[in-house]
This record gives C-alpha cells, sequence and structure tokens, in this order.
C-alpha cells in the first residue's frame, strides 16, 4: 500500500553537493513583460520579477511572501520554466538549470509544484488514479507500475484507493482535490516542491488538516518547500526562512522566526502589522499603509517602497538598496539598515567596520 | 498537554491522515465522465425525443428497399399528384406519379448520407487544425486561423455552390464543398476551446512532467475538446442537410430520378399550385430532420455541462 | 421605533429544492452593532444574510420563520416594497465589487442615479451627496475619482467605491458578504478599519459574514459562528474568542496556523469534512468530527442555552468543552516562547 520512499533523506543518490549546497540557487531572476497601454498607445514594461536571488537549502521550507504585483506568482513559473526568464542564472545543486548536464526535461523530474486552484489543476475527464500516474507514465514506468504507484501516494495523502482512484475532480472537496493534487506532485519523486497558494482557498480547518499532511510529507521523503502565500499566519508556521517580496524584488529574508518577530524591512513590518489581531481587546487601530499596492509598471526610482514608507529620506529615492546582512543569515534590502548608506537612521559604520 | 482535547485532536488526526472516516460520504461509484452525460441525456425529455426521430428515420433509410409500400422509381401518368389521404398513395403521389411515401423513405437514405458525411469529415480535418492551432498558438495559429478567415469571408451557401460549380454537378463532388464549408467552421471552434483549456493549470502540470506537447495533446488536450467540438458538429448536420438539398435543387448534387428531398423539393415546385401539400413533404422532412438534430445537439450540450 | 432590534430572525430556515441550507436560525442584532458570521463553505451563513434582502429567487427558495429588519417584516414586503426596502433600509456589499458596478457608467453616475431612484432631490444635489461619500470612505482625490469607470480603479479603491454606493441612500443597516476575502493584506485591515469607522460615525448596523475570525474579531462586538446551517455559538467578541463554549469554535481557533503551539508540530485539526445537507443525520450536525461527541450528541438535536448574558452554545457538553479549552490555553501558556 505505502509506497517505497526512493529517496532517502540522508542517501539521496542524486546528491551532488552534499548537504551544505543550496537545492537551488537563484541569482539575478529578471522577467519583464511588454504591455501597451491604450490604442497605439506607448509600449509599456511591467517590471513582475526584476533582479531576484535567493537559495533555497537543501530540507528546508523557503517561505514566500508579498502581495500582488510583488512577482511570487511569476517568480514560481519562472523556477518552473513555465515561462522563460529574461535573464538570471538557476543552478540546481549545483548544476545550471538547462545547460548540458541539467536539461530543463531532467530538473523537472526533480522539481514538482502544486497550483492554487485544485480543480483547474486536475484534468476534469481524467480519473484522479490517471491524473497522478500520469507524470510516472511519460517518463517511462510501465503503465501497471504507474497506477500502483498513484494508488499508494493516493493512500499515503490519506485518500483510500479503493473509494477515491476511480473518481473525477468534480466528485470530490475542495480539500481531497488538494490532496491529489499534492500526490500528483509527488508521482515523480521529487526533491523540491513549489506550493504557489497552495492551501489559500481552502476553508480553515481543511486548510490545517493539508498543512499537516505537507509537513508529514516533507519528513518521510525528504523534501525541500518553497511555499508561496499571502498568509503571514500560514507562512510563520511551516516555514524555516522565508522571503518578502515587494514591486518585484526581495525586500527581505532571512529565518522566519527573525523576520516575523522582528523585520528589518519597514515593509515586512507594515505586512505583519496589517494581519487581522484576534484580540477582541487590542483591535487594530491605524493602518500603516494606505492605499493599494503599486502596480509594477514605472516602479519608482530608488528604493521601490519609498513613496509609503514611514523612514523615508531623501536618499531611498535615489540610491536603490541592496540586500545586505543586518544579522546573520538575515537579510534586507533597507538604507535604514545599512551602515553608511547616507540614511540618517542608519547605524553606525563602525558596526560593520 | 495533558488535555483531552489535545490527545482526542491527536487520535483523530492520525485517522485522518491514513484513512479518514469522516471523509467517508456513502461510497458512490463513479460512472465516468460519458456516464454521467449519458445519465443526464436519458432524463432530458426533449433531447430523448428528439433522438428517437433520428434513430426512427435511419431505421427507416436502411430498411427502405425492403419496407416501401410501392416502387419509388416507378410513375403512371395517370394518377400524377394525388392529394395526401389517398387509398393507394397515403403521401399523395408526385409529378411523374411516384408514391410520395416511398420516394420520401428512400429519400432518407441520400439525404441523411448527405448531411453526416461532410459534417464527419470536416470534423476530423477541422479538429485536428483547430486543435494545433489553438494548442501550438503563436504564429502556427496566427497563419492557420487567418487563412480560415478568407473562407469566412463567404456566406456558406454561395461558398457551396461556388464550390460545387466548379468541381461540376455529382454526389461526390457535392460532398467535397460542403466539407470545405465546414472545415473552416468547425476549426474556429476547435480552436477557441483548445485556446481555452491551453491556459488551464492542469496542462502546466502536464508539462511539468515532462510529457511531449504531442502526448499533451492526446491524452489531456484532446478528451476535453472533443466534447464541444461534436456538439457543434452535430449542429451542422441540419445545415449540411439543407445546403445539400439546396445543391441538388440547383441541379448540382443529386441527379434525377434518384429521390433526394431537396431535388424532390425542386421538381415539386411546379406543382406548388396545384397540390400544395405534396410540394411542401420533403421540406417538411428536412425540417423535422434538421430540428431534431439540433434539439439533441442541444439537449447533449446541456447534458456536458458538468460542474464541480 | 429606537427600541427595535436592527435585525431580528428567529427560527429562520432557508431551502433550496431538498435542501435546508439555513435550518432555524435565531439571531438579534441590536441597533448600531456590528456582528460577525462566521463558519466554512457550506455553513449558511452567506445564505442566510442573502435571506435578509430577500435576494433569491421565489421560485426555488423557500424562506420560512421570522425576518423583521427595523420593526418591519420583511416576508411580507411587496415586490414594490422590497425594492424601495433594499438599498434604503438594508444595503449590502460584495466579495468581488465588479458584480455590483456597470462596467459602461462611471461610479459616480451609478451612485447618484441610486440616489435619484430612491429620493427626489436634484441631479446637482444627488452629485453633492456623491461626493461626500467617497469623502466619507477616504478615497483620494474624490472629485477625479466619480469620473472613474469601475475598471480603472484599484480593487482596495473598488471596494471603497462600493460601500460608498451601499451608503448612497443612507440605510440603518448594511450587510458584508466577505468584503475582504480577495483583497491583499495591508488593503483588507484599511476596510476592516473603515467598516468599524462607518459604524461609529454613522450608527450603522452591520452584519460581516467571513470565513475568517481575524477579520470578525477586528470589525465585530458580537460573533455568531455557524456550522451546517445552524447558529452553534454566539456571544460578544471576548466570549467567542477567550471563552469558546462549543467544540467547533474551539476546533476553528485551535486549527489557526498562529495557534500552533510551536514551529514544525502538527497543527490541531477537525477531522473530516461537512456533513452533507441534503441527507442530515439526527442530533447535533457536529457530533461526526466533535471531540467530545457522546451518544446523546448523535441522537438528540442540542437545544441553545444562554450560558452567560448574551452568550448561547447549542451543545450538550458545554462544560466537558469550556475545560478542554482552558486547558489547551494552559498547557500553550507553558510552552517556553
Amino acid at each position: 500500500m505505502s509506497v517505497s520512499p526512493l529517496i532517502q533523506t540522508d542517501l539521496d543518490p542524486r546528491d551532488r553537493g552534499g548537504p551544505a549546497q543550496p537545492l537551488l540557487s537563484v541569482s539575478g531572476l529578471i522577467k519583464h513583460f511588454p504591455v501597451r497601454k491604450g490604442l497605439g498607445g506607448q509600449k509599456q514594461v511591467v517590471r513582475a520579477v526584476d533582479g531576484v536571488d535567493f537559495e533555497t537549502l537543501k530540507g528546508e521550507t523557503l517561505g514566500i511572501v508579498g502581495e500582488s504585483g510583488c512577482g511570487k506568482s511569476t517568480t514560481a513559473k519562472l523556477l518552473m520554466g513555465l515561462i522563460e526568464r529574461d535573464s538570471g542564472e538557476m543552478l540546481f545543486d549545483g548544476e545550471p538549470v538547462g545547460g548540458r548536464a541539467l536539461p530543463w526535461r531532467a530538473y523537472r523530474r526533480q522539481v514538482q509544484m502544486v497550483f492554487q486552484d485544485s480543480y483547474a489543476s486536475l484534468n476534469p475527464r481524467m480519473t484522479v488514479e490517471a491524473s497522478i500516474a500520469f507524470g510516472p507514465k511519460v517518463n517511462g514506468v510501465p503503465g501497471r507500475q504507474a497506477v500502483e504507484r498513484a494508488r499508494g501516494l493516493l493512500a499515503r495523502v490519506g485518500l483510500e484507493p479503493k473509494r477515491f482512484a476511480g473518481r473525477y475532480p468534480h466528485e470530490l472537496s475542495g480539500g481531497q482535490r488538494q490532496r491529489v493534487n499534492i500526490a500528483r506532485a509527488l508521482a515523480l519523486e521529487p526533491r523540491l516542491v513549489l506550493l504557489d497558494e497552495a492551501v489559500s482557498a481552502l476553508d480553515k480547518s481543511v486548510e490545517a488538516q493539508v498543512l499537516n499532511l505537507l509537513l508529514d510529507l516533507k519528513a518521510e521523503f525528504g523534501l525541500t518547500y518553497i511555499f508561496i502565500s499571502h498568509d503571514l499566519n500560514v507562512v510563520r508556521f511551516i516555514s524555516d526562512r522565508v522571503m518578502v517580496m515587494y514591486l518585484g524584488r526581495v525586500s527581505e529574508i532571512g529565518p522566519s522566526d527573525a523576520v516575523l518577530a522582528e523585520p528589518a524591512h519597514p515593509y515586512t513590518g507594515a505586512l505583519l502589522h496589517s494581519m487581522p489581531s484576534l484580540d477582541p481587546d487590542n483591535r487594530t487601530q491605524v493602518a500603516l499603509l494606505a492605499g493599494d499596492p503599486p502596480n509594477p509598471i514605472d516602479p519608482p526610482p530608488g528604493c521601490r517602497f519609498n513613496p509609503r514608507c514611514k523612514l523615508v529620506a531623501p536618499v531611498c529615492s535615489s540610491i536603490e538598496p541592496p540586500l545586505d546582512p543586518v544579522a546573520p543569515a538575515h537579510r534586507a534590502a533597507c538604507l535604514a539598515r545599512q551602515p553608511g548608506s547616507g540614511h540618517p537612521d542608519a547605524p553606525a559604520a563602525l558596526a560593520a567596520a | 498537554m495533558t488535555a483531552p482535547v489535545t490527545a482526542a485532536s491527536v487520535a483523530l488526526d492520525g485517522a485522518v491522515t491514513t484513512a479518514p472516516p469522516a471523509e467517508a460520504e456513502a461510497f458512490i461509484p463513479s460512472r465516468g465522465f460519458w456516464g454521467h452525460v449519458g445519465h443526464r441525456l436519458v432524463r432530458d425529455p426533449v433531447a430523448m425525443a428528439a433522438g428517437a426521430v433520428i434513430l426512427l428515420i435511419i431505421a427507416v433509410a436502411i430498411l427502405s428497399p425492403w419496407i416501401t409500400p410501392m416502387d419509388p422509381y416507378k410513375g403512371s401518368m395517370l394518377r400524377r399528384l394525388r392529394p395526401i389521404g389517398d387509398a393507394t398513395y397515403w403521401l399523395g403521389s408526385d409529378e411523374l406519379g411516384r408514391d410520395m411515401l416511398s420516394r420520401l423513405m428512400v429519400g432518407a437514405r441520400l439525404s441523411l448520407f448527405m448531411g453526416v458525411t461532410p459534417v464527419l469529415i470536416a470534423f476530423a480535418i477541422g479538429s485536428a487544425i483547430g486543435i494545433l492551432a489553438g494548442y501550438v498558438g503563436g504564429w502556427t495559429n496566427t497563419i492557420l486561423m487567418r487563412t480560415i478567415d478568407v473562407f469566412f469571408a463567404f456566406p456558406s451557401v454561395l461558398l457551396a455552390i461556388a464550390l460545387s460549380g466548379a468541381l461540376g454537378a455529382g454526389i461526390f463532388n457535392a460532398i467535397v464543398s460542403l466539407t470545405c464549408v465546414f472545415v473552416p467552421q468547425i476549426a474556429r471552434v476547435a480552436e477557441s476551446v483548445t485556446t481555452g483549456i491551453r491556459r488551464r493549470d492542469y496542462i502546466d502540470a502536464a508539462k511539468l512532467s515532462g510529457a511531449s506537447a504531442l502526448t499533451i495533446m492526446r491524452v489531456q488536450v484532446l478528451g476535453n475538446v472533443v466534447g464541444p467540438i461534436f456538439v457543434y458538429a452535430t449542429s451542422l448536420i441540419s445545415v449540411s442537410m439543407i445546403l445539400a438539398s439546396g445543391l441538388s435543387f440547383l441541379g448540382l448534387g443529386v441527379r434525377p430520378p434518384e429521390p433526394e428531398w431537396g431535388l424532390m423539393l425542386n421538381t415539386l415546385r411546379t406543382a406548388i399550385y396545384v397540390n400544395p401539400m405534396v410540394a411542401a413533404l420533403p421540406g417538411l422532412a428536412i425540417f423535422i430532420v434538421s430540428i431534431s438534430f439540433n434539439l439533441f445537439s442541444d439537449g447533449l450540450r446541456t447534458a456536458m455541462e458538468i460542474r464541480q | 421605533m429606537s427600541e427595535t432590534p436592527a435585525v431580528e430572525l428567529g427560527d429562520l430556515k432557508v431551502g433550496f429544492g431538498k435542501i435546508r441550507v439555513v435550518d432555524g436560525v435565531d439571531l438579534t442584532l441590536e441597533r448600531g452593532q456590528a456582528m460577525a458570521l462566521i463558519g466554512e463553505s457550506g455553513s449558511g451563513k452567506s445564505v442566510t444574510l442573502r435571506a435578509i434582502l430577500r435576494l433569491f429567487p421565489e421560485g426555488r427558495s423557500r424562506i420560512t420563520g421570522t425576518l423583521k429588519v427595523a420593526g418591519r417584516d420583511v416576508l411580507a414586503l411587496s415586490k414594490r416594497e422590497l425594492a424601495d426596502f433594499r438599498g434604503r433600509t438594508v444595503s449590502m456589499i460584495f466579495q468581488e465589487p465588479l458584480l455590483a458596478f456597470d462596467p459602461v457608467y462611471t461610479v459616480g453616475q451609478q451612485i447618484t442615479e441610486a440616489i435619484l431612484r430612491h429620493e427626489k432631490v436634484s441631479k446637482a444635489e444627488a452629485r453633492k451627496r456623491a461626493l461626500a461619500l467617497f469623502e466619507r470612505v477616504r478615497i483620494p482625490s474624490p472629485e477625479r475619482r466619480l469620473d472613474n469607470y469601475p475598471h480603472e480603479m484599484s480593487g482596495g479603491m473598488r471596494q471603497r467605491a462600493m460601500i460608498a454606493l451601499a451608503l448612497a441612500c443612507r440605510p440603518q443597516v448594511l450587510l458584508a458578504d466577505e468584503p475582504t476575502t480577495a483583497l491583499d493584506a495591508t488593503v483588507q485591515i484599511q476596510i476592516l478599519l473603515l467598516l468599524r469607522e462607518l459604524q461609529r460615525d454613522l450608527g450603522l448596523s452591520i452584519i460581516l459574514v467571513t470565513h475568517d475570525l481575524g477579520a470578525a474579531v477586528e470589525v465585530a462586538d458580537r460573533i455568531s459562528v455557524m456550522y451546517a446551517g445552524h447558529v452553534v455559538e454566539t456571544g460578544s467578541a471576548h466570549q467567542i474568542v477567550r471563552d469558546p463554549h462549543h467544540p467547533y469554535t474551539i476546533g476553528l481557533l485551535r486549527s489557526r496556523a498562529e495557534g500552533a503551539m510551536d514551529k514544525g508540530a502538527r497543527l490541531q485539526t477537525i477531522p473530516g469534512s461537512p456533513p452533507d445537507l441534503s441527507n442530515r443525520p439526527p442530533g447535533c450536525p457536529f457530533a461526526p468530527r466533535c471531540f467530545l461527541a457522546a451518544e446523546r450528541c448523535r441522537q438528540e438535536m442540542p437545544p441553545v442555552a444562554e450560558i452567560a448574558p448574551g452568550h448561547r452554545v447549542a451543545c450538550w457538553r458545554t462544560e466537558e468543552a469550556a475545560a478542554a479549552f482552558r486547558a489547551g490555553e494552559a498547557a500553550h501558556e507553558a510552552v517556553p516562547a
């Protein structure tokens, strides 16, 4: 009934660089979309992802948070190769993705994705079992074995194969469908699973069930997760490290305890403050940010957050802040945190020296 | 941690991840997609009635050589244009004194053949073009679809007549020209359905599993687009019958004395003042069959709309 | 007049065909109060809200019970009275503002039109009121924004414009159906604060339907928790969050990710999924998923008991539930941060 885990946490034959080497490292990732405003209007560019660098360590869960327009979904599609990047480099376990040693096809076998919309991501005309077995089949697993594997995975995600294998997506509830999607992602025995708002559409009690399942599967199969979400509470719960994105760039990245308890970037602070309080005696009194997140066409010069930032100084609109360390393993792109940046709130330079 | 609530929910949690008792609605064996469609279709009285009419007419057409009350080719100069309800000629006789009922029965063969064949061929060709254009997108789509658009510039009747005229009269040429009329229409529907499907997440998921474009089209796309295209094609059968009748009427399709409804309508038009009821019979037959096909395809479309 | 509650629901039942989606809801919303209806999909919270405006087609739905708004019997209203009642006494905002607006008219035209339809005022007067409403809901540069088409506004601004439209005829009650679900976090909190401000400044009575306990706590004085068409627990926000007595409420509070005792530990979940409404089991609808369910729970529907002033619970085992919650909280406190 159970799937024999081909992936051993400690001795994965596919592991090349050892535990210290990041599983996925991304640098200078850029994707711009041309748009035309109005009839015959001038061409403009949506800077959806505009120079993103980060690393995902082996066995960790990296949370990516941000609001609409921050580029988190585009980043996910770029990582999966569903859209082509304009520039930037991606290394998977030390090998350039798309290079000769690791062509896209080989990379994708090791990286899978779970989508937000549990219904749209399953073929309505295929049984659940056939959907899960599809991946192994196209990768050369004989039909019988692929179906066996699908049934084993169904059992593993909490759906009894006898009852569920032959069902169609519309015969399942949202939570059950998302379990099927998770099973399908695991069918190719990936090392990295990208979860793009995978629990956002679920009811809270179902969300908790699926989060527990994700934790169990991660431990059992030795997976690494990239978990994209707009819900800071969920990200705090599941992630080891968190990356905060704003208008196509990374504004802060670091251990989730540090980032979400003592945010170094004012935007992270504002995001945290926006979470409803759940304390009737201590309700939120003021919103730290006014208006909507801006559109990634024509981002402001300098720091992209400067027009809405409470720490803004003149230097903020002229220098684009680099993503520099503020504490061990914790980096933030804010001039107010960087010694010698010219920002009045910046710490004294000797701290760094 | 000693709270009963913790212990209880942990225990229940364990149950959830292995075999969740509470996800246990009564076990419904899955019927499969077409099972569901069939189940819903049989509950639609209009579609069922239309289907019955179609089946009846097909049966009559097939069996006509054995069941016609009289010889459909043998006329009688003495008994021309008998009215409906005549003791010998139940549905009257035509301008050459041939039995209308027998001719209508035998005529169903050619009329149905002329209605269904072009649509079937066009269904195969048009779907292939449309699915390819829709799935590949980009320049392939632009080239294929703009070429198709050229055919749309002509009204379908004119196009059929022009093509038939150029190819010359005859059943085969009529079928070829009708096919050419329907290919662009079916291709366009196939393209729009496929374009819609291509953007669904499950196609992305299939790409991520490393499947080739051809495999994705065959396994993931085809099953989802064939249904809607087929429904559209069924609705074209009635158009095809009417166009085929029109071609015969103009002398470009079936040639006398072969009975075919369009041709019968044509030759009987001289008798429209003498015996209008009999002259209208082939038209009525065309009407009944077309509307039956339309109602049936309507019902099929509704039955296929299964939502989550 | 001033003493009648803003909304009064008594044994309200709403059915569609064979399925009864709302199965006997009793609720009272005092004037100037904000109440939240929370629950998961299929709990009947949205249907309850829509029933107050009688938004369902007559033929296909059945509404029975008491349904009074500002003392008026909504179920007895004629078609014409109903049209006047909607918008003027009660109005509603939705999750998706684009559905509330007509794409071919400017937002200002639509608000002006709404005012003119209900009141005899000049066009200029109506426009002036529309402008005041835009200022009221804090839309920046309101004069210019009145001439925007709905698609020209950003999500948060559209939501504000929809609230302005809902307030156009000075209703007494505002019904809000998941108004912030589709919004970004930083925008959501602005809209929640705006709702609170409107309640305070205009003396508006608000019913907020949401699946998010956090949003409910931010806005509501009182919270009612719905499950399978029943209100299982109702009380002040404080009572519901700090002293819940129904196992389902406790489950909802516990399954929240921020309630996790520590990182990486499993979340406590409510097992299973909601019941099939077309085939209700006897007894408490929550019993099959309840950690405290006893034989009696599966046989008999629990009555609603008032366990403290204003705090009503429908459960046979309220005391055990409350004790379990307190014990869990104590354990939580004991875990070092």
